[in-house]
């Protein structure tokens, strides 16, 4: 009887725990896939609160806080790509801190992480977006060092060479911009992400859209 | 059992509960009532949350039960928390939320204040590679720093005269540290260079009123300079134009936490004068030796120590026709060494302390010989002109140190307070014809407390008031100086400042061993400025009154002028226009300033108040930079206008001071050019980067006046003019792994 009490115990408990987890994979697949798609600014950060809360939630999950800080960065995207020379340090500046807070979050729980070093690299290239006159020393090089860490920790992360592949897109010729050079980087990216196989449904998977949009851009 | 069964049924009955939700909605606006979007709703350790739309509205149904805490957080906004009961009745929260102090959103106490930083402040106006990229700079930081508004264009002698002051109102400090020779040693009429490159700093604050209690000694102005902390990456460099060859490294560690480094550079005029003709006649051309060493070590994680450490040994000599007595010729030499040294500390406590800790030490000597020359360069003794045949030595010891205490305090809000310790030992030798000797020496010490706070009442409002205490060895006196300011935020990149001010300074060293009593010259600051500053534009106009009390007056001695008593008296008023555009034209980058000065003064052995001789009524400047992509070329160039300054010419006639001579010089233009050629840029993993730069001042040619001096009997006078008239610099720098081409591009990016 007793042997049968604890095991109806075992089972409720497990079962609860079961429900805790599915329940953590459930909501996470249901947000997962608008990484990848495009969002206005709003639908961005909206999208970066959602990932926090279960972040909150989950302390020692670093996917949540690793998902809203792509959220955000994206969102600070948008401000970057919205026309306009100047310095816009005002609007990104936020968003890059928020950002920056979130995937120091994931960092403490899963350290030396390729996709981690992924997004510190995409924070110091929107840092050095709101103003590279100003910015492009300092930020320039703390992008560079994220991209190479990302690279080291995990050469087969087809989110490295997609980022390679953008600087060199975006980047004018005259300081080292190369498209045809970014064009192998989008090849490279594009194999790897055949062959990827993120470990569970929830992890980063993100990147490919993009890159067939810019091989598109390439001739 | 029956218990654990009983246990188990309600544990699943509860878990079937769970489908039961609570609907929380709300909105969510600032203390002005504007709605807040993308703010972040969350019932503590669930998933369950919402984000704010554009009017500030949220709902969401929770499954959550009983006592909860609702959490709304945004960015910019403090967190707001408020425990709930769960019981399936809808919820409706409206809130409030608070701003968050930052320094992005905060208000900025910048009247009076320029500063080229890369820190994201409204005073924030230059780039720090401004001051090298300015084309009628001459790579020079007070050059750049005259095309703002409140400096003058003051051409024939060296140093910042600010809003009708002198350049000797203006100091210079270097890590908090005061510093006594800034400039090389003065020559009659000619302009000199300050002595430190501009790329051995990070930070420049450019105050032309209505500074902080944390500096003193200086009437007008205070130009405060920060050097760099570590360097990046390991480097050597060497440079060579037609005037100079220099060479250096810097070495880091590999743990990136200590760096050293040493450049020496040797500069010889003697090429340059012999194609450019000067209006002297160089009997050994301008020639300088320039070492300098640094050591910065990281003693914690927000720990620096530094060590900066110069030395030039520089000579000149030439002569001039001398107006006394023609066909003779006044010859003027001198020689000079000069060591300065700066120790800096800075360290992080607990409970937002911070310490800071900064000592200085300079040893010049200056050697300057005077004699009456003959056509064919020999010294000759002319009756009546004896004294034209004389030698002085100047040795001075200078020891600066500053001990400042820091606590943040709530927010940006915070407390300061310390000391500060000016020694000077100041020698002076002078040497007449019949080789007789007049030593004499003036030791002070200026010992100063100071303490101010700065008051964030809001994003918005912000004040900040401190007193200094002086107390002078030399005067056996005293001062207080308040100091205070106030900044209001009017809109999004819009703000009104004002500042007030009470500055001390002590009678110059040339004034002084005095035969009577003096004590300090005051000066009073007013200021009211409007600013604002969006995506890449910024405008600033500021209105100021100076009121200047116990001047300095003299009177005529056997060794010429000597200070008499503090009865000199003065004003300056005015209204000074900024406006700087890097986003109407791409890749072009141009700023405009205008200043309009109103002032007149009685010191020193002015008959009378009159507008004094080194105050221009309108000055404008206009600066523009052009990066070209295609030619990896940055094109710069400057446009410096001032209107005519007063002359005069004062003579002792009986025993009273009167103008003999009085009028108003030309106006001044000049244009400069100059160019940066980067062949470097966009090559992949160059080793070594170069930058070309060609510099033309006073590319048109044009006819400058600075002045006139006269016979000392007033019966000739002739003008002062630039030393030529257009000048040409060519120079290649190379650097060997370090890019510092990027810091120029950038610029033009």
């Amino acid at each position: 009887m007793k042997h049968l009490s604890l095991m109806v115990v075992a089972t409720i408990f497990s079962v609860a725990l079961y429900a805790q987890s599915e329940k953590y994979v459930k909501a996470m697949e249901a947000l997962t896939p608008r990484v990848d798609t495009l969002l206005d600014k709003a639908g961005f950060i909206e999208l970066a609160n959602s990932f926090e809360r279960i972040g909150n939630a989950e302390k020692t999950e670093w996917l949540p806080y690793y998902y809203a800080a792509l959220a955000q960065v994206n969102a600070g995207y948008t401000f970057a790509m919205d026309g306009g020379f100047g310095d816009k340090t005002a609007d990104i500046d936020p968003i890059a801190d928020k950002a920056e807070e979130l995937i120091t979050k994931a960092a403490a729980i899963s350290q030396d992480n390729s996709e981690i070093w992924v997004i510190k690299k995409m924070i110091a290239s929107l840092k050095m977006m709101g103003n590279p006159m100003a910015r492009y020393q300092e930020y320039g090089a703390k992008a560079t060092v994220a991209l190479e860490t990302a690279k080291k920790l995990n050469p087969e992360n087809p989110r490295v060479y997609m980022l390679e592949g953008q600087d060199l897109f975006y980047t004018p010729e005259e300081f080292g911009g190369d498209k045809q050079e970014a064009k192998v980087r989008f090849q490279t990216s594009l194999e790897k992400f055949k062959v990827q196989k993120p470990a569970s449904t929830i992890h980063p998977a993100w990147g490919m859209g993009s890159v067939m949009y810019f091989m598109s851009q390439v001739k | 059992m029956k218990n654990l069964i009983a246990f188990s049924l309600l544990f699943i009955l509860s878990m079937e509960g769970v489908h039961a939700q609570t609907p929380i909605s709300g909105i969510i606006k600032d203390a002005k009532g504007k709605s807040i979007r993308g703010a972040s709703i969350t019932i503590k350790d669930s998933y369950d949350g919402a984000t704010s739309d554009s009017v500030g509205k949220f709902i969401f149904n929770t499954t959550e039960k009983g006592e909860v805490l609702l959490q709304i957080t945004a960015v910019g906004y403090q967190l707001f928390e408020q425990q709930i009961q769960l019981k399936t009745t809808p919820i409706v929260i409206n809130t409030i939320l608070k701003e968050e102090i930052t320094e992005l959103s905060a208000v900025v106490l910048s009247a009076g204040t320029f500063e080229a930083s890369d820190r994201k402040r409204a005073s924030a106006v230059l780039d720090p590679i401004d001051i090298v990229t300015t084309a009628s700079a001459n790579g020079d930081i007070t050059g750049a720093l005259k095309t703002l508004p409140g400096a003058q264009q003051v051409g024939e002698s060296e140093g910042l005269f600010v809003r009708g002051g002198t350049a000797a109102e203006t100091k210079t400090f270097i890590d908090g540290t005061l510093v006594n020779n800034f400039f090389f040693s003065s020559v009659p009429n000619v302009a000199q260079f300050s002595r430190f490159s501009p790329f051995i700093f990070k930070g420049t604050v450019f105050s032309t009123g209505g500074y902080s209690a944390l500096y003193g000694q200086a009437l007008s102005s205070a130009l405060i300079l920060e050097s760099i902390d570590l360097p990046d990456q390991s480097s050597a460099n060497i440079g060579i134009s037609l005037l100079s060859a220099s060479a250096g490294f810097q070495k880091l560690a590999k743990k990136k936490n200590a760096s050293w480094g040493v450049n020496y550079s040797f500069t010889d005029l003697s090429l340059a004068f012999a194609v450019i003709k000067q209006r002297q006649d160089y009997s050994k051309a301008p020639k300088y030796h320039n070492i300098d060493a640094n050591f910065r070590f990281k003693t914690s994680k927000t720990g620096m120590l530094k060590y900066y450490g110069y030395y030039s040994a520089n000579t000149l000599a030439f002569t001039t026709n001398s107006i006394d007595t023609l066909p003779y010729l006044d010859k003027f030499a001198i020689s000079n060494g000069n060591h300065y040294h700066n120790f800096s500390w800075r360290e992080n406590m607990a409970n937002r302390w911070k310490v800071q800790i900064g000592a200085s030490y300079t040893n010049n000597r200056d050697n300057i010989n005077g004699r009456l020359q003959g056509v064919d360069k020999q010294d000759v003794l002319l009756t009546g002109f004896e004294n034209k045949n004389f030698d002085i030595i100047n040795r001075g010891h200078y020891i600066n140190a500053k001990l400042l205490f820091e606590k943040r305090l709530k927010g940006l809000s915070g407390i300061r307070f310390g000391s500060e310790y000016n020694f000077s030992n100041d020698k002076l030798n002078y040497i007449s014809y019949t080789g007789q000797q007049f030593p004499s020496a003036v030791n002070e010490h200026i010992k100063s407390v100071f303490a101010e706070a700065d008051v964030y009442v809001t994003n918005a409002l912000a004040l900040k008031g401190g007193t200094r205490v002086e107390h002078s060895t030399l005067l056996n006196k005293a001062n207080i100086a308040p100091r205070f300011s106030v900044a209001y935020k009017l809109g999004k990149g819009s703000q009104a400042s004002v500042a007030y001010g009470v500055f001390y300074q002590n009678p110059e060293r040339r004034y002084l061993p005095s035969a009577t009593n003096l004590t300090f010259m005051k000066a009073t600051h007013y200021i009211l400025q409007y600013q604002k500053v969006a995506n890449g534009q910024s405008l600033r106009g500021e209105l100021f009154y100076k009121k200047y009390d116990n001047l300095i007056k003299t009177g005529s001695s056997n060794f010429g002028e000597a200070a008499i008593n503090n009865n000199g008296f003065g004003e300056a008023k005015g209204f000074e226009l900024f406006w700087r555009d890097k986003k109407t034209i791409k890749n072009f980058d141009y700023w405009v300033s205008y200043s309009y000065l109103d002032t007149k003064r009685d010191f020193l052995n002015f008959p009378f108040a009159v507008a004094p001789n080194f105050a221009a009524k309108h000055t404008l400047n206009l600066v523009g930079k052009k990066f070209v992509q295609k030619l990896k070329t940055n094109f710069n160039l400057a446009y410096n206008y001032n209107s005519g300054r007063p002359y005069y010419n004062i003579a002792l006639q009986g025993t009273a001071y009167k103008f003999t001579d009085r009028g108003t010089i030309p106006d001044y233009h000049n244009v400069s050019f100059s160019l940066n050629y980067l062949p470097s840029i966009g090559k992949k993993n160059a080793k070594s980067f170069a930058v070309y730069v060609l510099q033309v001042s006073n590319i048109f040619n044009m006819n400058q006046v600075f002045g006139y001096r006269y016979s000392y009997n007033g019966a000739r006078r002739e003008t002062i003019t630039p030393t030529s008239k257009m000048f040409v610099f060519f120079g290649a720098f190379i650097s060997l792994g370090i890019d510092r081409s990027d810091e120029i591009i950038n610029n033009g990016l």
